[in-house]
């Protein structure tokens, strides 16, 4: 893979963002809700048009890249009804998007079944993937959810809020199972996240998305009171607590509308007038646009 | 029901003599043949209905085949393209509603309120057609409720001809389709149509329920439609098996059904229908059953947390 160059120029909700990646980088993507993670996710994979700038993916137009893009959305879960094994649900990212008819005596069949007992066997769900997919747990679903978009063996995989929803042991264990693949597998992991901490130690590169445009360099550069502050115009202050986890403090919210969310269960001093929003947020998880 | 039927309706429990006695009338073979036809049609298209939740849009192209058929016999041409004209038309008509909720599934909310609301409207048409056109009142019943008796050689190549075009036609599209119903984000990140699908599998289902609607009528539609499909897929999870099961289920449904219509000279949209129910009614106890009962699947420690 040559090094993806992406510049995205948006009007509305951010511009002038300039990115690089590079192969086999563990990446995320982060900044306060509504100021566009996902959106830039759907840029990158072409689902939506940058409304300026130039965007590539694997040297490529974005949507142009194919199967050599793997894609998890942000989603709650599988209705509990749905009547559908695991492995079907893989199988849907092997071949799901081909027309016609799969002959059942073709070739390619036995080489589909055993890349997808592989895949199964490598995100570790193998014990629960021939049951309906509706009647397994958050975690299971999502370990299921990952292998659906490792199967075609992408070189870039782009996941939006993958740890969402999941509990703290899942939210570990589903980190690094995806800092694993990276690693072992050269794969190019762009992650949108909530919260830095459970992929901070695996982590490359984060970009910081702010309104009107982003900081992206090693965690270290980018997670501090000076750049945060620089980003975002306003003080901004970055704790760091005695077990190494970090506390963003006076980040200021995006013009999102979002009344519901909680405020952070510590007690921290914000600064300003800007509005708390530390980045560790436990379990708990509120709506996201 | 007729009174030839009536005069040799005798059931012997010698199951060969039976058919042989049935099929020696050529209006009881036509009828297992559309049933077959449609019971075919309606098991694939149902089973994609169901597993996408469009049952309530389904059930309201199904219905919208009264007023037209009730239509077409108004202005004089055959019943037949009252169906298809209507059903296909109504299809179109859900096919334009916006989808409230991005990415969401469809058939939630506004669309089912304003399907509800057209299906109101063209069921009151229906009956305004049937009250202008001051005929006969058993052309009402069999159009909401089905007749088997009387299906020409001609009816059945029409129907054959519908079913093998929308069969091929689902064929081609069958696995974006599925991608798409079940995960239309990552479907859609892959390239595929989810919103052209998803009205190309309206009108085929609008098709299908045109066909369906002129052996159990517009009413018991539902019983081809939806019934094989929901009970198949209680029984197996694995979508190839569930979905041939569907149609094995709506062919055995179907022919019981017209079997003991003729033999007991009851209605037969009753008959297909109570074997359907009850075959749903057993699959889900089973399935309880199946649920409750201890299993004996190996227990792994996921290999997600070792690493």
């Amino acid at each position: 893979m040559r090094d993806a160059a992406v510049r995205v120029g948006g009007r509305t909700l951010w511009s002038d963002v300039r990115l690089d990646v590079g192969a086999g980088e563990f990446v995320a993507v982060l900044g306060p809700n509504g100021v566009g993670k996902s959106t830039l996710i759907k840029v990158l994979l072409g689902v939506l048009p940058a409304a300026a700038g130039e965007v590539r993916v694997l040297g490529a137009a974005p949507g142009r890249a194919g199967d050599r893009v793997g894609y998890l959305p942000q989603r709650r879960s599988f209705d509990a009804s749905l009547r559908m094994r695991g492995l079907d649900v893989v199988r849907l990212g092997w071949d799901g998007d081909r027309w016609g008819v799969p002959l059942p005596w073709s070739s390619g069949r036995r080489a589909a079944a055993q890349r997808i007992a592989d895949v199964v066997e490598l995100v570790g769900a193998s014990g629960y993937a021939h049951r309906p997919i509706g009647m397994l747990s958050g975690g299971e679903q999502q370990r299921l959810l990952i292998a659906q978009a490792l199967v075609r063996r992408p070189r870039l995989l782009l996941l939006d809020e993958p740890l969402d929803s999941l509990d703290l042991p899942n939210q570990a264990a589903v980190a690094a199972l995806i800092g694993r693949i990276c690693r072992e597998e050269g794969v190019t992991v762009m992650m949108v996240a909530h919260d830095v901490n459970p992929i901070l130690s695996r982590l490359d590169r984060v970009v910081y998305l702010a309104e009107g445009g982003a900081v992206s360099g090693t965690p270290a550069e980018v997670i501090t009171s000076e750049t945060l502050t620089r980003l975002y115009r306003t003080p901004v202050e970055v704790l760091r607590t005695s077990d190494g986890r970090l506390v963003v403090v006076g980040q200021p919210e995006a013009p999102a509308h979002h009344t519901d969310r909680h405020t952070p269960p510590v007690p921290l001093v914000v600064e300003g007038e800007a509005e708390s929003a530390g980045i560790p947020r436990g379990a708990s998880g509120g709506e996201r646009a | 029901m007729t009174a030839l039927a009536d005069a040799y309706a005798t059931w012997s429990w010698n199951p060969v003599a039976d058919l042989r006695q049935m099929w020696a009338y050529p209006f009881m073979v036509n009828a297992f043949r559309a049933g077959t036809i449609t019971a075919v049609a309606a098991g694939v298209m149902g089973w994609f209905m169901v597993l996408r939740r469009q049952s309530f849009a389904g059930h309201t192209l199904a219905v919208v085949g009264f007023p037209g058929a009730a239509g077409a016999v108004l202005v004089g041409v055959s019943a037949t393209y009252g169906y298809f004209v209507f059903c296909v038309a109504a299809a179109l008509l859900v096919a334009a509603v916006p989808r409230t909720g991005r990415g969401r599934r469809p058939g939630a909310g506004q669309e089912a309120a304003l399907t509800g609301t057209v299906q109101a409207f063209l069921l009151a048409c229906g009956f305004l057609f049937t009250a202008l056109y001051k005929g006969v009142l058993g052309g009402v019943t069999s159009m909401l409720f089905g007749s088997f008796l009387g299906i020409t050689t001609a009816q059945v190549w029409v129907l054959l001809a519908v079913a093998v075009t929308v069969l091929a036609l689902l064929g081609a599209i069958g696995r974006p389709l599925l991608f798409a119903s079940v995960d239309p984000d990552v479907a859609a990140g892959r390239g595929v149509p989810v919103g052209l699908l998803s009205t190309g599998f309206l009108v085929l289902l609008g098709a299908a329920a045109a066909e369906a609607s002129q052996i159990t009528g517009t009413l018991l539609v539902f019983a081809l439609l939806v019934m094989p499909a929901a009970t198949a897929q209680v029984l197996t999870a694995r979508p190839a098996l569930s979905l041939a099961l569907s149609v094995v289920i709506g062919i055995a449904v179907t022919w019981l059904g017209l079997t003991t219509a003729y033999f007991s000279d009851g209605p037969l949209g009753f008959a297909v229908t109570s074997y359907a129910f009850a075959a749903y009614v057993l699959a889900r106890i089973g399935r309880a059953a199946a649920d409750r009962a201890p299993r004996h699947v190996p227990v792994r420690v996921p290999a997600g947390g070792a690493a």
